[in-house]
């Protein structure tokens, strides 16, 4: 609400260019105190350029940023935080071998060279009653799951004091009861008087807790407009692409004969720790779509990881296609047609620092035609990324660009240009459409039911429901290792499901 | 002038070729100031410098035979670099290879045809078993590979002049050095009336097919992989440890290579002061050539003309020759700058931004 007449933050004419892109374009925008400005905007529309100018990691070529009335210069991140600028990125910036409470004092000035370890969990243990985002201080991140990693950025940013917090793309590792516990937390923010830059691709989300809508599309700022009753879907979806969309075509199809199964698996470590997965049976045909649903951390990422041959079982048989594969590595399994999205595609997928067309072959590049005989065979190397570049529409990419420097959707793309370059029978596929905007999640959704179309079978872990209800043909419901639900689609509810990820014995 | 750092999707090839030119360039200007102060004049000694180096044939063939183990030992660590296998035991597995070399070489019940072929193999060999040791406690039990190759540097220098102090001493000259190779078992002379041998000729070959394994084969494709993200080649399924383990062998073969070439160009047996250090400083040849198996070469030379030309610029105009490890040093320092530069761009702003204070 637009309670004060001084505007908390204030970006007038920024302006940024990198090279031939010109990312940000002449862009205005305005934040109040106890306001959540929702931001909008393909990839690459400019909103995370427009971001670190105001967290000071980038500086803009024309326009001023002021803040609470004083113009900021030449800012550097370092002073955005004492100007009471607090950033969650959608990468996050943690050690991953320290604790919880160390990556949250990492920074803090402490007293005479003593950082005050007690009161620093105090504030932790504080934030984390009143915001609902628990966690255990003396946990190493490296064992957080990615969910519970967001938080604690989250948790950083509130506890340096942020009077102006951006999310970019902050619910997208939640599930639904997570992320209203996190909308509640916005909500006792802002109601302290902070102001909130919500970076969504989201758009129910959007609507359900900005007070006003910024839209940027190729740059510019289309439109920035009051939430109220009249701001639908489709017209926000409208503006951030500027096209009109086509809604999901799913045919009826019957399904085909049994592709994968497993039979008892379990992964547990031998040592006494609680199963990773237990006892976990599932049966994937042709020409459908079982969606993996449950709260980050739950096992499906291991189960995501048995299927593609990346992690062992250590019990438990699996066939693919009628064949024992029981200890078939990745390799193999990619041999027997199953492709395989990681969860984190950064981390997991690809080479970033190295040209494109390396990440691109990973997975094949000891096979023809991309080599013989150990030597690489760099012209059909060439050709194929350039085809698939093009397949695929990878936006600002070539062979040679360094893999790191596309964009959240464009590197979705490129990962699922590899893998299903090859017809696939089986396609695993682990929070597929995380982070990505409207237009790419199209695309990778009308991959996905295309598959599904050709006979492929797709097992689809998201903690996305609503892209689970819009994609599955069955569902199952993972809690603690374990498959705690199997529905079909047509015949449950989210809520249901919700329940049933939150480990309630019986569906509603 | 304010200035910022922006990320690069590309780097030119002109970049690539043009900024060692210029943190070289740096490197003697910053050098000259300390010529200055030696009470020198700045050309005359880079000019004696440069004539030490390259002036006649005797110097420049003084030159390239320096150069060569720092080739070899350049490749080893540029190869395991690139996997970030920390192979800092070139200077062990250096040892390894030229004892091997030596034991084979003077061996009497070898047919003379054999000698050479065979003790490269064996110095190739032994220095890659040496590598294997830390290769295997960093994927077994994650003995961290620093350390590892590190310390067994000193257990192979010892392990050396235990033996060739007893065992392996030479009965006719009884210092503590080795018994002699064969004659046939010496690297040919390639020019005559100097110390141009084989080994010099062999270390470019190598450069250039270590260059092709590491640029057209799957296996150096597979080792850059790893190198940059062992979880993404995992979930690839490349055989990561398997990967790892063969660039320890790879690495530390070449590595041996620089003790046989030791052995059968110029020493013709071992003994403690075989290598001054040419394990250690492949280190920073391999930096200098930014891990580019090509780029050795010319980083070797480097070094080595520098290491030659000190001499005659210290006789010559007194300049002390500690000048030498000097201008090394300031290379390495200013490549690492100029490094920065292949990643980033620099955006200079004039004091006319549009941040000051209104």
């Amino acid at each position: 609400m637009t309670t004060s007449p001084i505007p908390l933050l204030e970006m007038r004419g920024i302006d940024k260019q990198f090279g031939e892109v010109h990312a940000n374009k002449s862009i205005d925008l305005q934040l109040f105190s106890g306001e959540v400005l929702g931001l909008l905007g393909e990839n690459g529309a400019g909103k995370t350029t427009l971001m670190n100018i105001l967290f000071g990691m980038y500086r803009a070529d024309a326009g001023t940023i002021t803040v609470e009335g004083r113009t900021v210069s030449n800012h550097k991140p370092a002073d955005s935080l004492a100007l009471g600028i607090g950033m969650v990125h959608q990468h996050f910036h943690l050690v991953p071998r320290h604790s919880v409470l160390e990556n949250l004092m990492v920074g803090e000035p402490g007293r005479w060279g003593r950082l005050d370890e007690s009161s620093a969990r105090e504030r932790l243990l504080q934030i984390g009653s009143q915001y609902g985002l628990e966690l255990d201080p003396a946990r190493q991140v490296a064992e957080l799951t990615v969910g519970e990693q967001q938080r604690l950025e989250i948790i950083k940013a509130l506890f340096r004091g942020a009077k102006i917090l951006v999310l970019d793309e902050p619910t997208s590792v939640l599930t639904p009861q997570q992320a209203e516990g996190l909308f509640q937390a916005v909500r006792a923010m802002v109601a302290d008087g902070v102001g909130v830059i919500f970076i969504s691709h989201k758009l129910h989300e959007v609507l359900g807790i900005v007070q006003r809508i910024a839209v940027m599309r190729r740059g510019e700022m289309v439109a920035t407009i009051i939430n109220d009753n009249n701001v639908t879907h489709l017209r926000l979806a409208e503006l951030m692409c500027g096209r009109e969309l086509q809604p999901l075509n799913k045919p009826t199809i019957s399904r085909g004969r049994s592709l994968l199964r497993l039979v008892n698996i379990t992964v547990d470590d031998g040592r006494g720790h609680p199963a990773r997965l237990h006892k976990v049976n599932l049966d994937l045909h042709a020409g459908e779509i079982v969606g993996v649903a449950g709260v980050s951390g739950n096992g499906q990422r291991e189960l995501a990881e048995v299927v593609a041959g990346v992690l062992t079982p250590s019990s438990g048989s699996i066939t693919v296609g009628g064949a024992s594969v029981d200890r078939a590595n990745r390799r193999a399994m990619q041999g027997y047609g199953v492709a395989y999205i990681p969860e984190d595609r950064m981390g997991d997928g690809l080479l970033t620092t190295l040209p494109l067309s390396d990440s691109m072959i990973l997975p094949r590049m000891h096979q023809p035609p991309f080599s013989r005989f150990g030597w690489l065979n760099k012209q059909a190397i060439r050709q194929f990324v350039e085809q698939q570049i093009e397949k695929f529409d990878i936006r600002g990419a070539d062979v040679s660009i360094r893999a790191g420097m596309l964009s959240g959707g464009n590197l979705q793309k490129a990962l699922l240009a590899r893998e299903l370059a090859f017809n696939p029978a089986i396609v695993v596929a682990s929070q597929p459409t995380r982070g990505l905007d409207v237009a790419a999640v199209e695309f990778v959704h009308n991959r996905f039911l295309q598959l599904r179309d050709n006979g492929c079978g797709v097992l689809l872990v998201s903690e996305d429901l609503e892209e689970l209800f819009a994609l599955s043909d069955r569902m199952v419901v993972m809690y603690e290792g374990r498959i705690v639900g199997h529905e079909e689609t047509e015949k449950t509810t989210p809520a249901a499901i919700g329940l049933l990820m939150a480990g309630s014995k019986q569906a509603a | 002038m304010k200035f910022t750092l922006e990320p690069r999707a590309h780097t030119p090839t002109w970049l690539n070729i043009s900024l060692p030119v210029l943190a070289l360039l740096a490197t003697l200007v910053f050098c000259s100031g300390l010529i200055i102060l030696a009470g020198a004049g700045v050309l005359q000694a880079y000019g004696a410098l440069f004539k030490g180096a390259f002036g006649s044939k005797f110097n420049f063939v003084e030159t390239l035979v320096k150069a060569a183990p720092l080739v070899f030992t350049g490749l080893a660590v540029a190869v395991a670099f690139r996997a970030k296998f920390w192979n800092i035991g070139a200077e062990g597995q250096l040892l390894a290879g030229a004892m091997a070399a030596a034991f084979v070489g003077a061996r009497d019940v070898l047919p003379i045809w054999s000698l050479l072929p065979l003790m490269i193999i064996a110095g190739f060999v032994a220095g890659g078993l040496w590598a294997t040791l830390p290769a295997v406690l960093k994927l077994r039990y994650r003995v961290d590979d620093v350390v590892a190759t590190l310390m067994l540097n000193f257990v192979m220098f010892y392990l050396m002049l235990a033996l060739v102090d007893g065992p392996w001493k030479d009965p006719l000259s009884g210092y503590p050095d080795s018994p002699d190779i064969r004659m046939d078992a010496e690297y040919p002379i390639l020019l005559q009336q100097t110390r141009l041998h084989l080994g010099v000729l062999l270390a470019g070959v190598t450069a250039i097919l270590i260059w092709l394994l590491m640029t057209r084969t799957t296996l150096g494709f597979a080792i850059r992989a790893v190198g940059e993200n062992a979880r993404a080649a995992t979930h690839s399924g490349l055989p990561v440890k398997r990967v790892v383990f063969l660039t320890a062998v790879i690495s530390g073969g070449l590595a041996g290579l620089a003790g046989v070439g030791e052995v059968a160009g110029l020493h013709f047996q071992v003994m403690a002061s075989l290598s001054p250090g040419y394990g250690y400083t492949g280190i920073v040849i391999a930096m200098l050539a930014r891990l580019n198996t090509l780029g050795v070469i010319p980083a070797a030379i480097f070094f080595a003309a520098i290491a030659t030309g000190a001499e005659t610029m210290s006789r010559t105009t007194g300049v002390p020759v500690f000048l030498a490890d000097v201008i090394q040093g300031m290379s390495l320092i200013f490549m690492l700058v100029a490094l920065l530069f292949t990643k980033y761009r620099i955006r200079l702003r004039g004091s006319e931004s549009m941040y000051e204070h209104t």
